[in-house]
This record gives structure tokens, sequence and C-alpha cells, in this order.
């Protein structure tokens, strides 16, 4: 509607809920299913990119409020992955014992704490790369890219010293080993536990940018920092809280996905970028809903294709960040317009 | 009556171009002030100045006395400056109800005063729950005002409120301008259009070139064409 509008009171034209990104998972994965030689095989991958599509999700959420808040291009965000990964080894590899008795409540004794201790000391970490590498470069996107880099570059060099070159094995608990039987199809324990975290995750982003303040603030800072400012709101505390929660968020992706490869390496996080960059891009800057589809459309599209044309996976991803831009350039559901 | 804000010898620099030139500037309290000016004579700058927006790269700005050009722009606003920025800069995503709920800081919203809000503009009662996005450009800018108001401010900078509005939502505009003042309000007020500003203003201040050229009451300026001719550029036939 223009700004010339004559009647104050003009009724709202009807919001188009934009429901079509929310379909496209669903298509894809119906898409796929002529092709798939059997409905069991169909579960089976279907379940395992979704288990994929929440990890990523975890580990890009975080990313794109970083984008979409703050304007910085963190390409460092890797760091915080595989420091996750190997935080959680350091409780888990002299916990093997606990991983490996058949009590459940062992096991969680084992994995809890080592979670809580890769978000802790990730969303610490988290807070230091803020306020010592970011903080002077806010506003420059060149500098932003470089010294975000070297960060990454610094962190895996450092995870090399410390931990040295070699893999560090990272075995399930064993009340996560196994899979589920549905019919013919067996779909693995740990990648429904992948799926629950996940939506957790989404659903408790979803609850505080709708539902407090803060969030209230987030979404309003992802579209325009300056006038929430102008509002009187000290916008650099929002910044650094929204940095070290994806921060700690990167670490607990990093977690899932060194339990769900079972090893644990340190360019881990440098590989698994360019998945979360294109997520991010897919989904529109900004927006956690669009991450969340994207991500889950970027590891089904994996998933299939690796199991359908296992030489063209590795191209999956592009093609489908460029047909998604094709269609809408500026990502399923943009929230910045920068 | 003392200037609740002064701007004495303020500077300010927008990367390498030189905007404002030492601009001297009083608001006095309780009343309105206009800032009337040419295109690119500074009236934003000069506001986004004083919102901390920009930094002054020389000069004193003072509000009830105390120095707040040093001060975050946060700091600034919560020293008690309601800003209206001229792209009303609401919060597209957000409901109308969410982008009062952030412009109250203090807390829960007064119900009387959002009671006199609706009073002025019931569009955003209608539109309670509705995202601001969806707004037509007059709701926006009743929205932008609303956030201004909701909560009791020392100041109002209020920058180019009626551009590109229809008349009825001017005159709604107007109507809520004049009861803020009645209340006994600050404003400073940049307009483009002098029937508004006539309406408005009790006093008046012109830019030229990054500086203020002229200070005075409206009266005065509303009496004289040749001062307007000379200083606004206009008649004021055609400057409306």
């Amino acid at each position: 509607m223009s700004a010339t509008d004559t009647d104050v009171g003009a009724a709202l034209p009807k919001v188009r809920v934009d429901y079509l990104p929310l379909l496209l998972p669903l298509l894809l994965a119906v898409a796929a299913f002529p092709f798939i030689p059997s409905t069991s095989t169909w579960v089976t991958l279907t379940i395992a990119g979704l288990a994929m599509g929440m990890m990523i999700f975890v580990m890009a959420s975080g990313l794109t409020l970083i984008f979409g808040l703050m304007d910085v291009l963190n390409f460092g965000h890797g760091a915080f992955i595989a420091i996750g990964a190997y935080m959680a080894t350091l409780v888990l590899l002299p916990l093997a014992a606990w991983m490996q008795a058949d009590s459940v409540w062992l096991n969680l004794a084992a994995v809890m704490p080592a979670v809580l201790f890769a978000i802790v000391v990730t969303g610490a970490l988290g807070l230091a790369f803020e306020r010592i590498v970011i903080m002077p470069v806010y506003g420059q996107h060149l500098k932003q890219i470089l010294i975000t880099m070297g960060g990454m570059i610094v962190a895996e060099q450092i995870l090399y010293a410390f931990f040295g070159p070699q893999q560090i094995p990272l075995a399930l608990p064993t009340s996560l080993r196994g899979s589920f039987q549905f019919g013919e199809a067996a779909v693995e324990k740990y990648r429904v536990i992948a799926v629950l975290v996940g939506l957790a995750v989404f659903a408790a982003m979803l609850l505080i940018l709708n539902r407090t303040k803060i969030g209230l603030l987030i979404r309003a800072g992802v579209e325009n920092t300056e006038m929430v400012e102008a509002l009187g709101y000290r916008i650099t505390r929002l910044f650094v809280g929204v940095f070290m929660a994806g921060s700690a968020l990167a670490g607990l992706g990093g977690v899932m996905w060194g339990l769900y490869r079972e090893q644990v390496n340190a360019a881990m996080g440098g590989e698994l970028m360019v998945l979360v960059f294109i997520v991010v891009i897919i989904g529109g800057l900004g927006s956690v809903t669009g991450c969340f589809i994207g991500a889950l459309l970027v590891a089904l599209a994996t998933n299939y294709a690796g199991f359908l044309v296992p030489k063209a996976a590795l191209i999956t991803d592009i093609l489908l960040m460029v047909l998604i831009l094709l269609w809408r350039p500026r990502g399923l559901y943009p929230v910045t317009s920068r | 009556m003392s200037a609740l804000l002064s701007l004495s010898g303020v500077e300010t620099h927008i990367g390498r171009y030189h905007i404002l030139h030492g601009v001297e500037l009083g608001v006095p309290e309780g009343k309105t002030t206009m800032l009337l000016g040419r295109n690119g004579a500074g009236k934003t700058t000069t506001l986004r100045t004083i919102m901390g927006l920009w930094r002054a790269s020389r000069g004193e700005i003072r509000l009830a006395g105390e120095r707040i050009d040093a001060l975050g722009t946060p700091d600034i606003a919560r020293a008690g400056i309601g800003y209206v920025p001229e792209t009303m800069a609401v919060f597209s995503d957000l409901t109308v109800k969410e982008n009062l709920i952030l412009a109250a800081r203090a807390g829960e919203m007064d119900q009387s005063r959002l009671d006199w809000i609706f009073g002025f503009f019931p569009p955003l009662k209608k539109f309670w729950l509705s995202r601001a996005g969806t707004l037509s450009g007059g709701q926006k800018q009743m929205l932008s005002f609303a956030r201004a108001f909701i909560e009791e401010r020392k100041l109002l900078l209020i920058d180019e409120p009626t551009k590109g509005l229809a008349p009825a939502i001017i005159g709604a505009l107007i109507d809520c301008l004049k009861e803020v003042k009645r209340r006994g309000a600050t404003i400073l007020l940049v307009e483009q259009n002098f029937r508004v500003a006539q309406e408005i203003g009790d006093s008046v201040s012109i830019m030229d070139n990054g500086r203020v050229v002229h200070s005075g009451t409206m009266a005065e300026l509303a009496r004289d064409e040749t001062l307007q001719h000379r200083l606004l550029g206009l008649s004021l036939d055609t400057h409306q």
C-alpha cells in the first residue's frame, strides 16, 4: 500500500502467509520417492536426511542470527563447531566406561556434562572472540572475512597443537547404538535423538524470539539496529549475548556431529562451514525459520543424491542453492535488507 | 524561557563530507521549535547528531544543561529524548503491539496513555495484532508517533512527519501534535510543509549549508514574506 492512502483507517491488505517454503522439504521427499527402489530405503534416507538437517540447523541458526543482527560475516563460526566437539571428548573419553555401560542413566551422566561443558566453553570463547576479534571490525565486511578466517585457521592449529593431528574417536553411548525397526526400515536411534534435539532447539528459538522482550529486541535489531538504539536499548549487549548463544549452538552442533560421525578432527568445522553457509543463504539472512527449512532441504538433497547419483552428491547443495536463489534471490524467508 | 536543548558550534562529518558547520540552536522548554530549510541544508543531520546516530566532531550539545554529545545513542534516548525519524523506521516484522512494547522501555504500557494515543490514531487499535509491515504509509507514521509518545519524554525530535502523506492523515498528525504541545511537551520538528510549520511552531530556526542562518518566532516569519523568500527560497504560496 502506498504512503498516500487517504483513509487513515483503511483495512489492511490480506497478509499472504508464505507456506510454500515450508512445504519444500516435503515436496522434495515426495519427489524423491519414485526414484528410490524400496520404501524402507526411502524411509531410512529420509530420516537420515532429517537428522543431518537438524544438526546443520543447530550449527547454522546461530550464524544466521549473528549475521542478521550484527551484520557480521563470521567465517570463524566453524571453529566453535570443532571446539565444541573436542570439548566433548575431554569429558567423554575419561568417562568411557559410563558410555559403554548398559545403563541409560550412566550414559546420560556422561553425555549431559559433555554437552554442557562444550556449550559453556564455546559460549565463553564466543564472548572473547566477539570482544577481541569482531568488535574492532564492525561495519567492515572485508576485514571481517579476513580476520574471522584467520581466527578459524588459528583455532584449527591450536586444536592440532593440543590434541594432535589424528582423529579422535567419539563412540556413541550404548543406549544410543542400534536402530528402531519400522517394518523393513531401520532407523538409527541416534538419528531420532538428533531430530528431537533439533526440533527442541528450533522450538526454543521460536519461543524466545516471539514470546520474550529479548526476542523482540533481536527481531527488531535484525531489521534496524539504529532504531533499537534510538529507543534506548544498548544493542552492543544484545550483540554479545547473541554471539555467545550462536557460538554455544555451534558447539552443541559440533558435539552432535562428532557423535554422529563417531570421530572428531580439527578440520571438521571448516568442512561443515560450506554447508552452514549454503543453509544460511538459502534460508534468507537472519531468518531462523528459513535456516531450518534450508538445513532440511540441503540434508535431504545430499542424502537422496548420495544414494541415487553418488558422483553428483558433491554439487547437489550448490545446485540447490542456485535454484533457490534463482527463484528467490534473497533466500526463502529474508529478514534483513542487507 | 530557558533552552531545554542547546547546540553550540556543532560540526558533523559523514565520511569525508563536512555536513554541519557550527550549528547554533536553542529549543525552549515547553515550546515547539520548527527547523526549516532547503533540501540538503542539514536538518536531518542535525537531528541525527543530537540523537548520537552521527557523532558531532566539534561543539557541544546540552540537554537540560547536561552535555550529551559524548553519550551513546541509547543513553541519549534514556536521557529523555524521543525520536521519530524521517523513514518512520517501524519494525515491520513486529506487530503494532510489539513495536509499542519495545518503545515502552520502563516496562508495562500505561493504559490511559495508550487510550489517548488510540483516540488520535484509531487504526493502531484496529490493527493492534497486525504486523507493522502490512500497515499503509500513514498508519506507519501513526505508529512511529505512538512509539515516541507512549512514555513521557523531555524532548521529542520529529523529522518530516507529513512527507508523502495524504491530507487526512496529516490532519490527524497535526491534531495529535497540538495536543502533545498543549500538554507541555518540548518539540524540535523538521518540516518542509510551511503551512504545517505555521500551524504548530512557536519558534523557528532556518538552516542553510549546514548552519542556522535565522532564528526567531514563527509569527515573525509568517508575517514576513520577503524573509521567507530569502531564507526558504519560496514564497508562502508555493512553499506548502
